[in-house]
């Protein structure tokens, strides 16, 4: 790396000298390495919901009929156009012409239904099997139609088949896409090297637009001091997710990067169990979310970024409410909150899974809820204990989490989810919205479910988890935001 | 020596067999499913459901020992549950790292260790000696995955003559490959090379206290000649031992180092295994584990028969 680096900047003087420096593209360097903090398990998106996979493959390997855009719109991918019926009942796909897989064939019709029909099957592992579950049939009506129908009208079908686990694959690749992905994207998968890296090759016969890198290579560094060292060292180009927001001020100040901050669809909430005594109280819930101060949160947990909210809901989303107010730090309502519910020496359990996110933010929400009176006990708890413990088995009173699906309001109309929730009247509005495809309707109707979980406080809202990451300051077009967990390599170039 | 032999290797398939149940119990007994951490939060219940049987986690518990103990005596590791690959491969791949990671540390600290350990010895309480003592103690002290962040600073952000870590496979060359395990092999060694000087130079000075010794000197050797002669293989038996155990250690105790430098050893694959509940990963690296320090405390044994010809004699 160093060693090439040395050569560019050889030639690159040379060039100048000669006075060939008008030409600067030939300097500009086609590949590049981005760092994750976590390796993806395997690299088949429709069978796993590990985020790393999707931060690999996501629009770089694979693509659905649909797709995310960097500000979370739902543009055509695979489909060039649909027609929706009158009653919102079928969606007549048009696809796109020459398209073809990685490994040459190409792809049809047939190679949607048989995507949508494996992900909703009944022996199926996607992790994201609500998402079709409105499927009645699929048909290919002809090589570049595809007809949907569903069971009832659902305004987010467009949305839902845009996410990374309704991506079009091969029936002939489908068994092999963990270790040897198979898609139809700009990038074609090349090496995996475990525990290393994952590196992807520009694939020539792309139908689209050509991506400008010629090869991505995705390194895995989880240690937040190795990640500082690897982009100070320039062994990584550029690292989305920096996972040590304490350093992003040193990469400020210096001239060779830049420093992208950006939100993600991560709600970060403070989960409390709703059917488990004293929390099945509202002036109980009502009273922790008073007690807590976002802002210091964001400020010590975070190091100042990230967004406070009020409701479960993207704070960039158009139809976002904002309800802070509602819920704003109020240490003396907190105290006659629990006056009112009769009672004193509160004690509530925290678990705390492995993010700093939750780590940190729990032991300042710890401090916040000792000055009106609640003692949290915290307990640390890994990814597998929590979600046996807390997730399945619901032992716990208070937990920090945050919810990174796109669009998920629709968990608080799941009686069994892990907080418990069950209101008839939250259902009866999600019910109506799904039914909904209008978009003014739509948005009101997202604003009276925002409104409901605010005013039953089912959980303390804290903040939207931000995105900060640093790169190369020679790198263009690297997503700020995070509207799906991805780091869609299409437009990102180097310049001079 | 054969009976020796026979004797040994079996306490080592004993050994073995309960350190199998043992893993098998407590990996079992950990909460944590999986097919759950695979799927997520927002899975559905009949996926996760669907996923636990494809990984065969819905068979009894005597039954996936069973297959296990089998498959292994077979050569079959069996699957990892989240990679989707024979765990066999899995572990090929990070041997391939961590053990020249720990022979490359091993061959550094013993290189440092034995000079600088006979050095001090040969002037005890000379300025020499008490300067190797101060460094040694020095490092000692000091953690390995704090000097290896000072490794990186110097040498890779200041400097840039090496990369930060990262390993670029043996494919790529087998000097690009050592290079980039000189720095944590450097971070690995130091350490043990401190403890393993020190134990040199303690372990030789009381040979030289030795009546043996004084009557070499007595019939006319130089302190020296005395020292190469007769002290050094007599002193050998506690350094062995060190070096052994160090060899262990280095081999499943690089973790940190591991993740200092980004380095895709056993380790790290252990360490990521047990978060992700692949738990046939973590049975088999630590049998692994268990066999390699099994085996290598057994090669000291006879390295020990080596250096000393009575433990030798006693054996027979």
């Amino acid at each position: 790396m160093t060693n090439f680096k040395t050569v560019t900047a050889t030639v690159s003087a040379v060039a100048l000298i000669l006075g060939l420096a008008t030409m600067p593209s030939l300097a500009a360097q086609t590949d590049i390495t981005v760092g994750m903090q976590l390796e993806p398990p395997n690299l088949d998106p429709t069978g796993g919901a590990a985020a790393a996979i999707d931060e690999v493959v996501y629009a770089n390997v694979f693509e659905g009929l649909t797709r995310f855009t960097a500000d979370g719109e739902v543009v055509p991918a695979l489909a060039e156009s649909w027609d929706i019926s009158e009653d919102g009942l079928t969606y007549t796909f048009h696809l796109r012409d020459g398209v073809t897989f990685h490994d040459g064939s190409s792809f049809d019709a047939e190679d949607v239904k048989f995507s949508i029909d494996r992900a909703r099957a009944e022996d199926s592992t996607n992790a994201q099997k609500a998402l079709f579950a409105d499927i009645q049939s699929v048909e290919a009506v002809d090589a570049q139609t595809v007809k949907i129908t569903l069971s009832q009208p659902n305004g987010l079908f467009l949305f839902n088949m845009a996410w990374g686990d309704a991506v079009i694959v091969a029936p002939e690749t489908a068994d092999t896409l963990a270790t040897d992905p198979v898609g139809t994207g700009p990038f074609a998968f090349a090496t995996w090297t475990k525990g290393d890296s994952v590196a992807l090759e520009k694939y020539a016969e792309y139908w689209g637009e050509a991506p400008r890198l010629d090869k991505v290579t995705f390194k895995f560094i989880p240690d937040p001091t190795a990640a500082f060292a690897a982009v100070m060292a320039g062994d990584v180009d550029a690292y989305p997710n920096f996972p040590a927001p304490e350093n992003l001020e040193q990469f400020k100040a210096d001239p060779r990067f830049t420093v992208i901050v950006g939100s993600t669809e991560g709600e970060t909430i403070l989960a409390m169990n709703n059917k488990k005594a004293p929390l099945d109280d509202i002036k109980i819930r009502q009273a922790i979310s008073h007690a807590i101060d976002r802002q210091a949160i964001i400020d010590g947990a975070l190091f100042g970024y990230g967004t406070p909210i009020g409701t479960h809901f993207a704070p960039h989303n158009p139809d976002y409410v904002d309800l802070t107010g509602q819920s704003a730090h109020d240490p003396e309502m907190a105290r006659k909150l629990l006056d009112e519910a009769g009672v004193s020496d509160l004690t509530l359990s925290l678990k705390l899974p492995p993010p700093a996110y939750a780590r940190r933010g729990g032991e300042i929400i710890a401090a916040q809820l000792k000055e009106v009176g609640i003692t949290a006990e915290i307990t640390n708890v890994e990814w597998a204990q929590w979600l046996e413990d807390v997730f399945k088995a619901k032992n716990f009173d208070l937990t920090i989490v945050s919810h990174t699906e796109p669009m998920d309001i629709g968990i608080y109309a799941r009686d069994d989810y892990y907080f418990q929730y069950a209101d008839a009247d939250f259902k009866a509005i999600l019910e109506e919205l799904n039914k909904t495809t209008d978009p003014a309707n739509r948005s009101e109707l997202l604003g009276k479910a925002q409104r409901k979980i605010a005013d039953d406080a089912v959980n303390a809202y804290l903040f939207q988890l931000p995105r900060t990451g640093v790169a190369n300051a020679k790198i263009m077009g690297l997503w700020p935001n995070a509207p799906t967990q991805a780091n869609d390599m299409t437009a990102v170039y180097w310049v001079d | 020596m054969t009976l020796y032999l026979l004797r040994r290797l079996l306490s080592l398939s004993l050994t073995l067999l309960a350190a199998s149940i043992v893993v098998f119990l407590v990996t079992e007994i950990i909460p944590g499913d999986p097919a759950a951490f695979m799927m997520g939060i927002n899975a559905d219940p009949a996926a996760i459901a669907a996923l636990r049987s494809e990984l065969g986690l819905d068979q009894p518990v005597a039954f996936r020992y069973l297959n296990w103990i089998v498959g292994m005596l077979q050569g079959d590791f069996g699957q990892s549950y989240t990679y989707r690959v024979p765990v066999s491969e899995l572990v090929g791949d990070r041997i391939a790292v961590s053990l020249p990671l720990t022979l490359y540390a091993l061959a550094l600290s013993t290189l440092i260790a034995f000079p600088a350990g006979v050095f001090a010895a040969s002037r005890r309480n000379a300025p020499g000696d008490i300067a190797i003592m101060g460094v040694t103690q020095l490092g000692v002290a000091v953690p390995n995955f704090w000097f290896a962040m000072l490794l990186v600073l110097l040498f890779a952000i200041t400097l840039q003559w090496f990369s930060a870590g990262g390993f670029p496979g043996w494919d790529a060359g087998v000097l690009v490959a050592l290079k980039s395990l000189t720095l944590p092999a450097i971070a690995l060694a130091l350490p043990q090379a401190s403890i393993l000087a020190r134990v040199m130079r303690s372990s030789l000075l009381d040979t030289l206290d030795e009546d043996f010794v004084r009557t070499a000197r007595a019939k006319g050797l130089s302190r020296s000649q005395a020292l190469w002669g007769h002290a050094l293989r007599n002193a050998l038996i506690p350094v062995l031992t060190i070096v052994g155990l160090q060899f262990s250690f280095l081999l499943a105790g690089g973790i940190i180092i591991e993740n200092v430098f980004y380095l895709p050893g056993l380790g790290r694959l252990v360490f990521q295994a047990i978060s992700q509940r692949d738990l046939i990963v973590v049975r088999s690296v630590i049998i692994l584990l268990v066999f390699a320090v099994v085996a290598v405390t057994f090669l000291v044994d006879i390295a020990y028969a080596i250096a000393d010809p009575r433990l030798r004699r006693q054996r027979r």
